[in-house]
């Protein structure tokens, strides 16, 4: 079985999520091969982890030359190592880099690409969902090696030791790589709560919030969820463009979706109309987003989410 | 100093969007305009003209692939101030993907020649899968600093701001390079009438393949390195139970909502 690539999303050496699911999937496509690109010393720990889900093998590039030069130097990584594994596939996070390192190997390696999968099966053929979520694709990849990148939540991570033989990978990159640099970088201040893409639960608040995101905060945390807004509570500067769901912010799949005091247009369905489960608390009975939901509670969500926050806690004991 | 600004004509999103029986998307039978995202791209361009110390110096122009009717979307660039437009239009185009589209794009701006600024919108509102940016950077051996939310420039020196999911970045890159902004960027402006009579006049030019030296076969939808097999508009969702809150009822329905289904 070929190998198939698995590009490491990580922070210092912690590897995230998302990559443990695209190693359950690159499971089904042949023999899961992670890449890894970060400091020579996280190397050893970020292999351990993903021998735990299922790695064989993992190629480790050592990033003190090329940090903080954005995208380019990691697609030439990639297309050297692809030219050494020649693997079935290789699979990336549907990230905003991710899906640039992407862009950059499909011309490197003049292979197909897809984007934003949000399942792969054998094959490799993939799922998306498009339109704001209004239609369904399958597609595949036909000429090259296929190149596709994942949407965070599309599988479960499967623990199942694989080796995790860590080859040292040396790569040459090139100078016009390097033509882009990061100058300066303040981190995100943590919220404590999970992150957009990959909660499980999120609550999001509105206009109708009036910019008051008490409500929506305490049930959030109530319910272990994450919080996000919608496009016109971030231009009125209630919350910061990271906190966006919607076409232009994020696009987000959780188990429940909760709208709050958000009419739900079609710049913010674009962004969760693929939960699985949908709630929404509004004042105006004839808000667009009661079309979508399983279910709805006309009312004020500074009366009903307070009262909701109070039970659940209770409940929770 | 040269900029092109990349603009695509969509279908528009609140119109019912749709797939040709070949599984392409419907480009002609659902009514199309400028992608509003690509709105922003074309404010940063004007922007950057005007923000010159010579700023008759500076040409922005507008460039899209697609068919006749595209150039509507050039038209719209024109009128909100665009200097001039180039619009490449071919039959073997319909269905190209992501990778044939750069192609294209790359060719036309080795033919409009000396570019220092390409300008990109974040992502279109139909595809949306944000990657020509890259793709047109790789094919034209340049630096790319994509979803800036702030974008200066002094000389060829660009910085921009970048609204990360883990952190705000400054990025630093020399022109020639591309560039993709948000819709933080801040409002595009509307057309003035000065600015719509003055687009009838401003030269808009029409290559095809040819003139680009682009072969037919590496493009369109039979050079596509993607297949799609299928697509299948979503079941409508089942009209869920709506409740009205009076005195509290709303809350613990919503409540025994969640935990019927478990997530409590």
């Amino acid at each position: 079985m070929s190998e198939i690539l698995v590009l490491v999303d990580h922070v210092d050496g912690a590897v995230k999520k998302p990559t443990l699911e695209l190693l359950a999937i690159a499971k089904r496509l042949g023999t899961p091969a992670a890449v890894f690109i970060g400091a020579g010393d996280k190397a050893a720990a970020a292999a351990e982890t993903v021998a735990k889900f299922g790695a064989e093998k993992v190629y480790a590039v050592d990033d003190a030359e090329i940090k903080g030069y954005l995208v380019a130097p990691k697609a030439e990584a990639l297309q050297q190592i692809a030219a050494q594994a020649n693997p079935g596939a290789i699979l990336i996070v549907s990230s905003a880099e991710g899906k640039e390192i992407a862009g950059r190997l499909a011309v490197k390696l003049d292979s197909g690409l897809i984007t934003d999968a949000v399942d792969v099966q054998e094959g490799p053929v993939t799922t998306q969902s498009v339109f704001a979520g209004n239609f369904t694709v399958t597609a595949k990849v036909t000429q090259g090696t296929p190149i596709i990148t994942v949407k965070p939540n599309s599988a479960a991570p499967e623990e199942g030791a694989g080796a995790g033989t860590v080859e040292n990978v040396s790569v040459t990159i090139s100078d016009a790589a390097k033509k882009a640099q990061i100058v300066a970088s303040q981190p995100r201040e943590s919220t404590g709560r999970p992150e957009l893409n990959e909660a499980a639960i999120i609550v999001s608040g509105g206009r109708g919030t009036g910019g008051n995101f008490d409500p929506i905060d305490a049930l959030a945390d109530s319910l272990g969820a994450a919080v996000g807004a919608s496009r016109a509570a971030v231009d009125s500067g209630w919350k910061p463009h990271a906190f966006q769901i919607g076409q232009t912010g994020k696009v987000v799949s959780p188990q429940l979706y909760i709208a709050a005091g958000i009419s739900g247009a079609i710049q913010h369905r674009a962004g969760m109309q693929t939960s699985k489960t949908i709630v929404a608390v509004n004042k105006d009975e004839e808000a667009p987003i009661f079309e979508l939901v399983d279910f709805g509670v006309v009312g004020d969500l500074h009366t009903v989410l307070p009262a909701a926050t109070e039970q659940i806690t209770a409940r929770k004991g | 100093m040269n900029i092109v600004v990349c603009v695509k004509y969509v279908p528009d999103a609140t119109a019912d969007q749709a797939f040709e029986s070949d599984n392409t998307v419907d480009r002609v039978g659902v009514p199309g305009l400028l992608s509003e995202l690509d709105e922003y791209a074309v404010e940063q361009a004007l922007q950057l003209k005007e923000k010159n110390e010579a700023p008759d110096s500076v040409t922005v122009t507008a460039l899209s692939i697609g068919p006749e009717a595209a150039a509507d979307a050039i038209r719209k660039a024109l009128q909100m101030g665009a200097d001039s437009g180039v619009h490449v239009v071919d039959d073997a185009i319909a269905g190209s993907d992501a990778l044939a589209t750069s192609k294209v794009l790359a060719a036309a701006i080795n033919k409009i020649g000396s570019v220092d600024v390409i300008v990109c919108g974040m992502a279109s509102t139909d595809g949306g899968m944000s990657v020509v940016p890259a793709m047109l950077a790789e094919r034209l051996d340049l630096p790319q600093v994509t979803f800036a939310s702030v974008v200066e420039s002094q000389g060829d020196q660009f910085r921009i701001k970048r609204d990360g999911d883990t952190a705000t970045e400054i990025i630093g890159a020399t022109a020639p390079l591309v560039l993709s902004v948000t819709d933080q960027t801040g409002e595009a402006r509307y057309p003035s009438f000065k600015g719509i009579m003055a687009a009838k006049k401003k030269p808009l030019e029409s290559y095809s393949l040819g003139d680009l030296g682009v072969d037919a076969g590496e493009v369109g939808l039979s050079a596509a390195w993607t297949a799609v097999d299928n697509t299948e508009a979503r079941p409508p969702r089942t009209a869920g139970t709506i409740v009205t809150d009076e005195d509290g009822s709303g809350a613990t329905a919503l409540t025994e909502f969640l935990a019927s289904k478990k997530f409590i």
